[in-house]
């Protein structure tokens, strides 16, 4: 579904991505781990289109597109969908009617009907009990006012009206309690497919427990130092991240 | 010419088409108002017209109106009714008073006489037939001793709205006031004069529209007097969206009695020059003053809007937010003066103003004013100036959302803060979607 090849990104004039490399299949879940700094968030943003990234090299082939010449909305017509690791406020817009403009803005794209107010609603209702997310913040700004919690709930709820085919989940985890993490990961495991990608990002372990990846990566300066199946997230776990930089220190002196 | 010179000239201009003017009146030039007009033609040759070094008009240079020798608007022939019917809001067609350069069109308006007793007419009607209603209110609130615009239209003063509300009623359908400046055939000056007057216990909403129509040049010095008498309600909102072909001046004098309640919701999204000197006077305890105001200017436009909330009394309220969205090498001038009086304790005052600066080339200069010679009272102003989020910008983008689009939400969500104080629901669906098409275009 996606291949990211050797991909070396600035920010303001520092070199954050170093050059990294993965590949996703569809139907696959992958998890990045790594230390504060590492690169995880740069990752994410670069993906979904954010501007204030300057990729210097490499690139990054989506459905056999080149997904860093799209702009922001392109990717997420064409099925890239980043839940947000800081959701952002918007005093003024109403959450029902961002998403059903979000909404009929894809399907649109996709050579679909658009939904009508009725059909909409059916399906935010629906959509809305995957994470238990309270209705009412449907009618409220888009994220204003929301607790850490409902402000996380309203991007996998997004993710399940949007129905993305690649999902990158940014920190999701960050500022959940474990109730909340468990509503949220399942959730999650409910929206998995096999034609669905996702990509979660996290620096702990923690979430990993409910969201069980095919795949761990594990981020170290910008560059992938170590990759495993699930057992790796485990052993970071045990071990911190000290763990891996030490084993490659050892491996450099050696 | 030198600003000094040019604006002298420009003023006997004025003065000196008063004569030819006051022959035109015939007959009603022996009405008792028309020594209201004298007085404000003298008071006006007098003042002339406000120059730079006036600390009112700082930051907004008249030289452009100025330089024009613009005719007094004459009786206009009839518009077709298509063209007043796309200027007509939802749902007010049949509560509708059209005005074509300043004169109320029979032919053009319709509206119903609803509860007993309310008068929605012509004010040159009102001057023949409601000689005592004119005495007591007509020129009695804008002050043409001192405003040289408010002298200017009362020394011109021949028609505009005339509202009044008796006591004890409440007119249930809003009142649609629809000026329409017709420049096909050439310049003109016009000034168009209303009077509100809501009595003890009344309601009324009213809804006033500027609109142009024809290429050339113009200008449209507006004055409106309103007297909100006790516990009385008026829901009052003006739309100006006139051509950029419009010079606007635009004077506003409430007047309010005990626990009566102003609301007003100004918009002014057209003109290449507009001036709005709003003053509501709290006369009286327990009043309640509203003053919500949003502007949108491109290009080279240039929005001035002046408001004082003058406390004469205790126990009052007043909210003030105002916001502008500016694009181009678009001016905007924001001056908001709070006067609380040494009598208006418990006062209680808000003010806000935000301005959104879509461009390098666009200006905003923003100045809260308090006077405040009471000592228990609540006051509080503040001014933002900024730019669209880009974070925003991104989150809506990133769920596929198209730029332009996403700009227009941003900038809707900015407006509504005041529109949603619209209480005319298909008044403020008519608008948003205006506004919307606007949004798209700055």
């Amino acid at each position: 579904m996606i291949a990211i090849k050797d991909l070396k990104v600035s920010v303001e004039g520092n070199r954050i991505l170093k050059g990294v490399n993965l590949e996703i299949k569809a139907g696959e879940v992958h998890a990045i781990m790594g230390p504060n700094g590492s690169g995880k968030s740069t990752l994410a943003n670069v993906l979904a289109g954010r501007e204030d990234y300057q990729v210097d090299s490499g690139e990054v082939l989506y459905r056999g597109k080149n997904l860093l010449e799209m702009s922001p909305e392109d990717r997420a017509r064409e099925g890239v969908f980043l839940a947000f690791q800081y959701p952002v406020e918007i005093p003024g817009v109403s959450n029902a009617n961002f998403l059903k403009t979000a909404l009929n803005e894809i399907r649109q794209y996709r050579g679909l009907e658009k939904l009508d107010a009725m059909e909409f609603l059916s399906l935010v209702k629906e959509r809305m009990q995957l994470v238990e997310m309270d209705p009412k913040l449907l009618n409220r700004s888009v994220n204003e006012g929301f607790s850490g919690g409902e402000k996380k709930r309203n991007e996998i709820f997004q993710l399940a009206v949007l129905e993305p085919a690649l999902a990158i989940m940014d920190e999701t985890d960050s500022g959940l309690d474990i109730d909340a993490l468990k509503i949220v990961a399942n959730g999650v495991n409910k929206l998995r497919g096999k034609d669905r990608a996702f990509l979660v990002i996290t620096h702990y372990q923690r979430l990993l427990n409910y969201i069980v990846p095919d795949f761990v990566h594990v981020l170290v300066d910008g560059k992938f130092v170590e990759s495993g199946g699930k057992e790796l997230a485990l052993q970071l776990e045990e071990h911190g991240y000290d763990w891996i930089k030490n084993e490659r220190e050892a491996s450099v002196t050696m | 010419m030198n600003e000094l010179n040019n604006n002298v000239d420009i003023k006997d201009w004025y003065v000196s088409h008063f004569q030819a003017f006051e022959n035109s009146l015939n007959g009603s030039s022996k009405a008792p108002f028309h020594q209201i007009r004298r007085s404000a033609i003298a008071k006006f040759a007098d003042l002339g017209f406000p120059g730079r070094r006036d600390e009112e008009w700082k930051y907004t240079n008249l030289s452009a109106l100025l330089k024009h020798k613009f005719p007094v608007a004459a009786r206009p022939a009839s518009l077709p009714a298509e063209t007043v019917r796309q200027f007509v809001f939802k749902g007010l067609a049949e509560n509708l008073l059209v005005f074509v350069n300043g004169r109320y069109s029979k032919a053009l308006s319709n509206y119903r006489a609803s509860a007993a007793g309310v008068v929605v007419d012509s004010l040159e009607n009102a001057l023949k037939n409601r000689p005592e209603v004119i005495e007591r209110y007509l020129a009695k609130y804008a002050p043409f001793e001192e405003e040289s615009f408010v002298a200017l239209n009362t020394a011109f003063a021949v028609d505009g709205a005339f509202i009044y509300v008796p006591d004890n009623v409440a007119v249930e359908q809003p009142v649609h006031l629809l000026y329409i400046s017709d420049v096909s055939a050439g310049s003109h000056f016009a000034s168009p004069r209303n009077l509100i007057v809501a009595g003890r216990n009344s309601q009324v909403k009213i809804v006033e529209s500027y609109h142009g129509v024809g290429e050339s040049p113009y200008f449209n010095n507006v004055v409106t007097e309103a007297a909100v008498n006790e516990n009385a309600r008026v829901d009052h909102i003006r739309i100006q969206d006139e051509g950029l072909n419009a010079y606007h001046v635009y004077s506003l004098e409430t007047h309010q009695q005990q626990n009566s309640v102003y609301w007003m919701v100004n918009v002014d999204m057209g003109g290449a020059l507009v001036r709005n000197n709003l003053t509501l006077t709290l006369d009286a305890e327990n009043c309640e003053g509203h003053l919500l105001g949003f502007y949108m200017a491109n290009g080279k436009q240039h929005i001035d809007n002046h408001t004082a909330i003058d406390h004469a009394k205790p126990n009052c309220f007043s909210n003030e937010l105002y916001k502008g969205i500016l694009g181009g090498k678009a001016k905007g001038v924001f001056n908001g003066k709070i006067f609380v009086r040494r009598d208006a304790q418990k006062t209680n005052a808000y003010q806000n103003n935000k301005a959104l600066l879509l461009s390098d080339d666009a200006t905003i200069n923003s100045k809260p004013q308090l006077e405040i010679f009471a000592d228990d009272v609540k006051c509080s102003h503040g001014a933002t100036v900024g730019q669209l989020d880009n974070e925003a910008l991104f989150y809506l983008r990133s769920r596929g959302i198209p730029q332009d689009q996403a700009n227009s939400i941003l900038q809707h969500a900015f407006a509504n803060e005041v529109f949603e104080h619209i209480t005319i629901a298909s008044v403020r669906e008519h608008l948003e979607e205006i506004i919307a098409e606007r949004f798209a275009r700055l």
